[in-house]
């Protein structure tokens, strides 16, 4: 955040502030940090937030990995070994762009000009005799030519100098207020030296990129809703959570991270071929979080329950007293064996869990775009068989397309008892009436039905307001807890 | 049964039933739960009857229960957070949901974090993000108010969670964080009056890239949060405000009839619709059906004819007419990663 003191600065120092001087580069101490993915190693996943929000896109950190800023292709390699949450600055040289890291200082760009047409004078600006009446907004103002900057850029001049230059050669800069004077040289930076935010790829940072620049790919998930879903379905540590995962596998990554390797996120699937959950493979997890995430088609999870029960109520019968649940468990073990064995060559996109783990042990060394990894075992047969006599843990259901009610019908019994639920849904009526349908079933109780409002502002100094434009719509989410009516 | 899930080998067929000890929520509407521990001869009262915990122990959760001599019945839940959050007695003012979830995503916590909250209060955000971090990261909880520390103690040892969370008694504003934990902690999390007077023991607390969020009702608090936050280099400063809006769904007959001439005028159609119970009125002899799911969903009306109009009122939706305005501010800041 700028106070409204710069005005006071020379030109040179508020030029300097923007882009970070060395001095600001203060050390906060870094004690001895282990690389629990703090660290950008080669081959792993990052999110590149350029020109703070404009554009966000992921790579992969492989060999020879570029992306495009601008018209400049720039190579990623000089991300390596910085930690995540480093700010790159993009300089343009004869071969494409390179990333030199710069200081974190000033890199916030939302504050105050993050705010699109914000054109307004700040009432902090309160230096008399200094506003913007005489500003003519012409072209002659600058000396230096279109041809000129190109040139410049082309020889390799630093995209620094360039706007040093831009500010030497104009006759208005130092007539401008401050706010006017750094809204000015944050557009030349975007243009001449875009900054780069190298972002750790987490469920926070997947979902607001997916929801800003391409919301359709995840059913128009905002961050508050999701995680909304993620705490109304008790998700932690040794939680097995059952999802249905059609929003690219954002839910199902979601849940891996909270589980952080103990517990399992089983995504199931309804049709043949399992829908793709491949945003798994943008959270870096390590071996034992990836082993943590199976898939299983619904028919067979429900086999499993149907027979569990099955044998339960029997031997309940047999049980009176004297319990003793070794037999109970062998029964079942029968039970589910008659089921018909997952064919694996029906789910060719599958991976067994031995070659799932292997590969996510060796990923970072060798990841390459062309082997991409399928996230996600098949479900071993011990889990489906705990799963039919236990029940899952919780449920979330994150499927756009499909009517809640059908859905919830199916997979409802798959819980435990008291365990809670979680649909998503971005229309509001399937919901209600999948609510009313549970309300008459009597198998839920503390039913809501609720959607979530998000605002965020900007906060700076006389000038403190909500952002000016919002998100309209979360979504609704509709939870309960799952009562079996046994 | 705790509040934090356990590791399969360790579950038995005991873990999914109620027993001596364990933390039940018993559930009487979406609005009206309590959180009984279960004693050997223990006994619950409330306007269904009275409920005697011999009877509970060995159920599955979940089940429901009749009360003894009573004209109603209950659920018996498993504790998690959430519910918790809704049964809680209020020592202070709390965090609900919205805000809860928010803060636990928002700080990226999983489990191996390590967390700093000020102050403890009533202990309703501590659960969350001892969920979180869970089982091997750890909540370190502050409150300079000696008997609220030490009642969120026993909170969290009767709900299972003191594992993973220490609670102690420190004026943070005042002394800041303990110096030991300094560089290695993922979160920090204040609910304080003053929190930018915490803001410089935060920036030792918290390692590169770590996150603080600081919650606040006043707009004032956080311009100074602010301030203070990008004094000390944090970066991507941001500020949000997050609300629920719940909504009611119930059958409603909007009437298809809209005969203009005087002959065909029917009764029927300009009757005001029959008075719908809605959640917080009390009904007397209902248990939790009281919710609106005692409606019988297609026991439309009697039309003029005589006969039942199955399906034929539409399920609606609104958002219920009151609800939380405000609750608090929520900034959020990253700790630079210095070169
Ligand atoms: C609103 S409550 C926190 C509620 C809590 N977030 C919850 O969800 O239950 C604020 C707490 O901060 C404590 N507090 C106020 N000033 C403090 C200080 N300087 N140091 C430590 N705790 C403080 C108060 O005693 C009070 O319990």
């Amino acid at each position: 955040m700028r106070s409204s003191n710069c005005i006071t600065l020379g030109r040179c120092k508020t030029l300097r502030r923007i882009m970070g001087s060395e001095k600001e580069a203060e050390k906060v101490e870094t004690k001895n940090l282990p690389n629990n993915g703090t660290m950008i190693t080669p081959g792993c996943a990052v999110l590149l937030d350029i020109n703070n929000g404009d554009k966000m896109t992921f790579a992969h950190l492989n060999k020879n990995a570029s992306v495009k800023i601008g018209n400049t292709k720039c190579w990623l390699d000089a991300l390596v070994g910085h930690p995540f949450g480093s700010v790159f600055e993009v300089q343009s040289g004869a071969k494409g762009g390179s990333f030199v890291r710069v200081s974190p200082s000033g890199a916030d760009l939302r504050d105050g000009l993050g705010e699109k047409d914000d054109g307004e004078e700040a009432p902090g600006d309160e230096v008399k005799g200094k506003d913007n009446r005489s500003l003519i907004d012409n072209n002659t103002a600058q000396t230096l030519s279109a041809e000129d900057i190109s040139k410049m850029r082309t020889e390799g001049v630093s995209g620094r100098a360039i706007m040093e230059a831009l500010v030497a050669n104009s006759a208005t800069f130092h007539t401008k207020t401050a706010f006017s004077q750094e809204k000015y040289l944050r557009k030349k930076q975007k243009k001449y030296a875009p900054r780069v935010v190298v972002r750790r790829p987490s469920a926070r940072s997947v979902c607001e990129a997916y929801f800003a620049k391409d919301p359709n790919k995840t059913g128009h998930l905002r961050m508050d809703m999701l995680s909304l879903i993620l705490s109304l379905a008790n998700v932690g540590g040794y939680a097995e959570v059952l999802v249905l995962d059609m929003l690219g596998g954002l839910l199902t990554a979601s849940v891996a991270e909270r589980l952080g390797g103990y517990g399992f996120v089983c995504s199931t699937y309804h049709t043949s071929k399992p829908q793709t959950i491949d945003m798994v493979r943008l959270f870096n997890f390590d071996a034992s979080t990836s082993s943590r995430v199976v898939r299983a088609p619904a028919s067979q999870l429900i086999a499993a329950r149907t027979a569990a029960s099955k044998f339960s109520t029997d031997s309940a019968l047999q049980e009176t007293d004297g319990e003793d649940c070794i037999p109970i468990i062998l029964n079942e073990a029968k039970a589910v064996s008659t089921s018909p064995i997952v064919d694996l060559e029906d789910t060719p996109r599958l991976e067994s869990e031995h070659t799932a783990k292997r590969r996510a042990q060796s990923r970072s060394d060798d990841f390459e775009p062309g082997k991409s990894i399928k996230p996600g075992r098949l479900a071993s047969e011990e889990d489906m068989k705990r799963w039919g006599r236990e029940g899952f843990t919780s449920l979330i259901v994150g499927a756009p397309f499909l009517d809640p009610w059908t859905v919830v019908k199916k997979l409802l019994p798959l819980l435990a008892s008291s365990a809670p639920f979680v649909i998503y849904h971005p229309y509001l009526q399937p919901l209600a009436e999948c609510m009313n349908k549970l309300q008459s079933e009597r198998i839920a109780v503390a039913l809501q039905l609720q959607e979530p409002w998000l605002r965020e502002y900007q906060v700076l100094p006389s000038r403190t307001h909500p952002n000016m434009q919002m998100s309209s719509t979360g979504g609704w989410a509709l939870s309960g807890i799952y009562i079996s009516k046994t | 049964m705790s509040m934090l899930a356990v590791p399969t080998e360790q579950r038995s067929e005991k873990s999914r039933v109620i027993c001596e000890g364990d933390v039940v929520v018993v559930y009487e509407r979406h609005d009206r739960m309590k959180a009984v521990t279960v004693a050997k001869n223990g006994e619950l009262q409330n306007r269904f009857g009275v409920f005697p915990h011999n009877e509970w122990m060995g159920k599955e959760f979940g089940c429901q229960v009749k009360g003894r001599n009573g004209a109603g019945f209950v659920y018996l839940l498993a504790p998690t957070p959430e519910l918790w959050t809704l049964a809680l007695p209020h020592r202070t003012q709390i965090l609900y949901i919205a805000d809860i979830s928010f803060v636990v995503s928002f700080l990226e916590l999983r489990p191996g974090s390590v967390v700093l909250e000020s102050g403890t209060g009533s202990g309703s955000l501590t659960h969350s993000l001892a969920r979180a971090v869970a089982p091997t990261g750890h909540v370190h909880t502050f409150d300079f108010h000696e008997q609220r520390a030490n009642a969120a103690r026993e909170d969290f040892a009767r709900n299972g969670v003191s594992g993973v969370v220490t609670v102690k008694v420190r004026d943070i504003q005042g002394e800041g964080f303990p110096e030991e934990l300094a560089g290695c902690v993922d979160g920090v999390f204040l609910d304080l009056p003053q929190p930018w007077l915490a803001i410089p023991s935060v920036v030792r607390s918290l390692r590169p890239d770590g996150l603080v969020c600081s919650f606040s009702p006043c707009i004032e608090q956080v311009q100074r949060t602010c301030e203070v936050l990008s004094k000390h280099q944090f970066a991507d400063i941001r500020t949000f405000e997050v609300l629920l809006r719940s909504y009611e769904v119930r059958h409603e007959n909007l009437s298809t009839s809209f005969e203009c001439s005087e002959q065909t005028f029917s009764k029927e159609a300009t009757k005001s619709p029959p008075h719908k119970r809605q959640r917080g009125e009390v009904d007397e002899k209902g248990g939790p059906e009281s919710e609106g799911h005692a409606e019988d969903p297609n026991g439309g009306s009697k039309t003029a004819a005589g006969s039942i109009v199955k399906q034929s009122r539409p399920v609606i939706a609104r958002p219920y007419p009151e609800t939380k305005g405000h609750t608090g501010y929520l900034t959020f800041a990253r700790q630079a990663t210095c070169m």
